[in-house]
This record gives C-alpha cells, structure tokens and sequence, in this order.
C-alpha cells in the first residue's frame, strides 16, 4: 500500500465523518458567539436525528428520492423548536445554560426514545431505505491527484458543510447581524445602549444553533447510522461542542477542527487496514480530539479564549 | 417577605412537583393512563421487599455522585465531570479487587480507596488548569469524561481481560455484596454500600460546615477576591474542592463495581449515573442531608420506571423526560420566585 492508497482510504472518509460535526459545531458558534454556552448540542443532534429518521420512514413512499432532503428540512426546523426550551431557560428565565444544557440533552433522549417505543413498539427504527447518493463533483473531480481525493465518491452534505462554513463567517464577522451577535455576547450593556435588543438576538442564535444541531444529527442518521436508537449519537454534540472551543469559537477554525477530528474519527476505524498505523492502538485516536482540546485551552496549542459574556443571563441595568 | 430559607424547599418541591404534572401531561397526550403509570411506577420502587432492596441500591450511587456534585456546586465550581470520574473508580476499585489476595477489613477499604483516589486524580486535572490557567472547568471535565470512557475499555480489553469485554470477577474479600440484606429483600442486588454513601454525607456536611477548610472552601467559591484578601490560598482551595468531589465519584464507581456488579465491563456510553448526579444535587439544594432525600426521589424513578411498561404499558423512558423536565424547573427558578412573588403579592 503506497501513501496515495493510504490517503484515499482516509480522508473521504474524514470527510464523511466530519460533516454532522461541522454542522453542529457551527451551531454552537452561533449560540455562544452571541453569550449563550450551548451544552444542549448533543440533545439537540440527538432531536435531529430522530426527526430525519421518522420523516424518512415514514414519507419515504410519497416523496421518494426528494425524502431524505425534506427529512432534513423538517429536522432544522424541529431542532430550531427545541433549542427554544434552551433559549427561554437559560435567556428569559436567566438559568444557569449549563444545567439547562443539561437538562435539553436529557429530555431529547428521553423523549425521543419515548416516542420511539411509542410508534415502533420498539427501542429501535427500522433502516431507512431512501439515502442519500455519493456523487463525483463534476469538473473538480476530474482534477488529477486531489480530484480523487477530495471530489469523487462524496455526499453532497458534506460539501454543504463546508460551504456554511465560509457563509457563517460571512455572517458574523461581515454583516451588521454578525456584529451585533458578537456584541452581545462580548458586552451585552454596551450593545444595549447602542440600541440592540440582547434577548432578542440571543433568541435566534440560540435558534440557529438548535436547527444546526438538528441538521447536524439528521446528516448523521441519514448517512452514517441509517436508523435510530439510544446510541446513534453517542457524544457527536460533545465532541461538535470540542471542535468549536479547538476552532477558537471562529467557524472556519470550527471546520478545521471538525474535519481534524473526522480525521482522528477514521484513523480509528480504518486504520487497522494501513500498515504503519496498526500497531497505534485505537484508544490514542478516540481520545486524540478531548487530549487536544484540553492542549488547546490549557494554551499549549495557541490561546482559545470564550466570548466575554458567555455564560452569563443578561439582566437590564445591572452593573 | 418570606425568607428565602423558606423558599430554599419550596423550589425543589415546586420543581418535582411540575415535573410530575409534565409527566401525566406527556402520557395523557400519548394515550396512557396517568394514574396506571404513577401506580405502578410507586409499586415497582417500594411495591414490596425485593423493590425496595433495588431502590435503595439505585440510590446508593446516586447519593454520592449528587453529592460530588454539590460539593463542587458550594465552592463556586461546576463538576459535569463526575461521570467520568464515577468510570475510573470503578476500574480502580476492580483492578484492585480482581488483583489482591488480602483480609477482607484491608481488601474492600483499599480498593475503596483506589477508587477515590482514581475519581481524585480524574478531577485533579480540571482543578489545576482552572486554578492556574482559569480554564472553565466545565468544558474540561467534559472533555475528561470521554477520557476516561476510552481508556476505561482500552485497559478492561488489554489489561483486565484477554481481549474481552469483561473483567474478572472481584475476590470475595473485596466485595460488598451481602447475603444478609439479600435475604432481607427477596435477593435484590442490594449491598452494604448505603451505609459508605450515608457516612459520605455525613462526611460532607461536616467538612463543610464545621471545619475551618471547610470555611474556606466555600467562602474561595463566594468570592475569590475577598477570599485572597483575607489570605486563604485561593489556587489550593480550588484544586482541593474539584479533588474532593472527583473522590465522591471514584468512591460512587466503587459502588458499581464491588457491590452491584462485582466487576466491569466495556462500556457503549456513560452510564448515565454522574449525570443524573446534578439533578440530585440540584433537587438537594446542595446541602447534604437533602442529597439523601432527592437521591432516594431519583433512586426510586429509575427502579420505579422499570415497573411502568408491564404495570401500564408505558416506555419506562418517560422518567427519563420527568427527570430533565425537573431539571428545567429548577434551573428556571427564577421564574419560580417570580410566580411566588405575584402569588404574595396577590394575597396581601
């Protein structure tokens, strides 16, 4: 097996893995750019992916291969609901967002599994028969060497991804909605005075986050687990939540980490098949991303530094 | 006005309370029978000897990872890492239990021990980078909770195991099952660890409130400033609480593996047992002997809801969404104190 095997068994598959991730952790930028700290990513995925995989099993017949994109529609716009639990919490109510991060991860399981059981009389659904198809992107994929690489054989998700990516920091750091979302999360009273509405922004970030969320693990489902039960997300929102802090709370940063973690995700699946990888055993990879993390916040990988306010309930004319 | 000693119960009261309504809302909309489900949820936690035996054993670790977390909680600090502090203690307290030969009154309190000391170090960590490089605490034991997962089951296949997915069971002298309190419950797998988690809290309310430590940890977690003012070593005071509560955990994992389980094995996901721990510590109002209280609240869902789906039909999952509701409440109890309020303001 020469490197260029190597690399074309890894790095589709990084890909593959790191587009719930990039979605998701795109999410949390949102929500903690604007001073909301976002535990309630992994629940949110977890809502996600449980609505595209009861909308895919159960309009698959009516809408056939359009399914899986509107079972993703509707996982967004489910997801954007549920973060709303978070956002009155933690924004109206000024709960602490840790706990009530907390408690959107409990209740998401919860309750999606509750009804789980409720409509399948079982723990678990049945496989979703409509997927989504790989693609050769065309004229990229003709390229020689990366052509094979990065564009053939992909789903078109995973290049969603990374387009939001470059259109999320569009948003934040090039609109004047990305200027006040970062206001009020780095000095709410400033942004205040200067006549931006905190709740009100903190509302739909946190929204922006719970429909990313949910996009996120409906990819996850649609893609990777194909059905659903307690374990299809089983610490994705966490490890999303890790990219974010690796990425320095910046969503092209989020991408790479996303994608660097997608990487670790795939060495520790195929890398048993690559020779100078065997001996690494598994465990090196799966915690490779927490490692890094800590590494990263401790600032031995450059300082990531959280907005100013996150964390903290704004409260009017309070010092 | 009511003091707020008053509303310190009231709150969680008031959140169980609404949680409960939630609960008999969310099966009413799905087509149960509220009243079935509560029924047989109350009979299958304390219905006879044998439920009650589980419901105490539930609530065995309960108590202390709510415990772990409210220590945290009073020194200003948010352990969302006792879940995997709770995992490595239960590997240390099995790895000492499979792997020594010694009386029973060295075995069990050594591996005990180990396990405190395991959850200790797994919060060791967090402390540190909190306390030197202000680091929030919350996203590090996060990330130490997978941590600890991976290891876990890479050293259960590789050391504790050939390659399996179990360990060994623990040499008697390090167990604590007890034939006697099974025999009392119709062979439940109730076991002799209640009586460790009742003396850990004990142990908490004392170090808390009646030692000098104690005085400074708490005050270290009210204010750091004034703390350092005052000449208490606020980086050691820091270290030393997300210490203490890390061993709370370890010491809930010794729980696990030498009494309910006897050994362990690799594991999917968390265990779920550290994070319900902030529920019990929240519903406790962070205060000792209300931990004993809301665990054996919690402790009796969990074995309860087991009972729901033979006894009503209901998905025993419904506890599940009962417990983050609770939650809910209680993190709003802003909006809590505020429907108090208009209610007061209405009756005068």
């Amino acid at each position: 097996m020469n490197v260029y095997d190597v690399l074309q068994t890894i790095i589709p598959t990084a890909i593959f893995f790191a587009a719930p991730l990039i979605f998701t952790a795109l999410g949390g930028v949102f929500s903690e750019r604007s001073g909301v700290v976002n535990i309630g990513l992994e629940g949110l995925m977890v809502i996600g992916a449980f609505t595209g995989i009861v909308f895919n099993l159960t309009f698959a017949d009516q809408f056939g291969s359009l399914t899986p994109w509107l079972a993703l529609v509707a996982a967004i716009v489910v997801g954007a609901l549920f973060s709303l639990l978070h956002a009155v919490a933690s924004v109206t109510f000024r709960a602490d967002q840790v706990v009530s991060g907390v408690a959107i991860n409990f209740l998401a399981l919860g309750l999606s599994l509750f009804l789980v059981k409720k409509m399948y009389g079982k723990g678990q659904t049945d496989q979703i028969q409509v997927g989504f198809d790989k693609i050769d992107v065309p004229v990229l994929s003709d390229i020689p060497v990366i052509g094979p690489l990065l564009f053939s054989n992909a789903y078109v998700t995973s290049y969603i991804a990374i387009i939001l990516a470059f259109v999320s920091w569009y948003i934040i750091y090039k609109t004047p909605f990305g200027l006040r979302l970062r206001a009020v999360g780095e000095h709410p009273m400033a942004a205040d005075t200067m006549g931006i509405h905190v709740a009100q922004m903190r509302y739909i970030a946190v929204m922006i986050s719970g429909a990313l969320g949910g996009l996120g693990g409906a990819v996850y489902a649609t893609i990777i687990s194909r059905d659903f039960s307690h374990a299809t997300i089983s610490g994705h929102g966490f490890m999303a939540l890790a990219a974010m802090i690796f990425g320095k709370w910046h969503p092209i940063g989020a991408m790479g980490a996303a994608l660097f973690f997608g990487l670790a995700q795939s060495l520790s699946i195929v890398g048993q098949t690559i020779p100078f990888l065997k001996n690494v055993p598994t465990v090196y990879l799966l915690i490779a991303p927490y490692v890094l993390t800590i590494l990263a916040l401790a600032g031995f990988i450059g300082r990531a530094e959280a907005p100013k306010a996150a964390g903290t309930p704004y409260v009017k004319g309070k010092r | 006005m009511r003091s707020n000693r008053h509303q310190q119960f009231l709150i969680p009261l008031l959140a169980v309370l609404l949680g409960m309504i939630a609960g008999s809302i969310v099966m009413l909309v799905s087509g149960y029978n509220p009243v079935a489900g509560f029924s047989s949820l109350i009979y299958g936690a304390f219905g006879d000897a044998y439920y009650i035996g589980e419901t105490i054993r539930q609530t065995t670790p309960y108590i202390l990872t709510g415990l772990a977390v409210a220590f945290a909680f009073r020194t200003g600090l948010f352990n969302i890492g006792v879940e995997g502090q709770l995992i490595v203690g239960w590997l240390a307290a099995v790895w000492v239990g499979v792997s020594f030969d010694l009386p029973k009154i060295i075995h069990l309190p050594l591996a005990i021990l180990a396990a405190a000391a395991a959850g200790a170090l797994w919060g060791l960590i967090p402390g540190v980078l909190k306390a030197y490089v202000k680091v929030h605490e919350v996203i590090i034991t996060i990330m130490m909770n997978y941590i600890a997962l991976h290891v876990t089951n890479a050293i259960i296949r590789s050391v504790l195991s050939d390659e399996g997915f179990k360990s060994e069971p623990i040499k008697q002298s390090a167990s604590l099952q007890s034939e006697f309190l099974e025999a009392m419950t119709y062979h439940s797998t109730m076991h002799y660890g209640i009586l460790i988690a009742i003396a850990a809290a004990f142990v908490m309310w004392f170090l808390l409130e009646r030692t000098t430590k104690g005085f400074e940890l708490r005050a270290v977690g009210f204010n750091q400033h004034a703390s350092q003012y005052a000449g208490m070593n606020v980086r050691a005071n820091i270290i030393l609480a997300m210490v203490i509560s890390g061993a709370f955990a370890g010491v809930a994992g010794a729980m696990e593996g030498l009494g309910t389980f006897g050994n362990i094995s690799t594991k999917a996901g968390f265990t779920g047992l550290g994070f319900d721990g902030i529920a019990v510590a929240l519903i406790g109002g962070n205060n000792a002997f209300g931990i004993l209280l809301s665990a054996l609240l919690f402790g009796a869902l969990k074995v309860g809801a087991l009972e729901m789906p033979s006894g009503a039909g209901v998905p025993t999952e419904l506890v599940d969404i009962i417990i983050a509701l609770i939650i809910f409440f209680v993190a709003s109890s802003y909006m809590i104190r505020w429907l108090l309020s208009r209610g007061q303001k209405g009756a005068e």
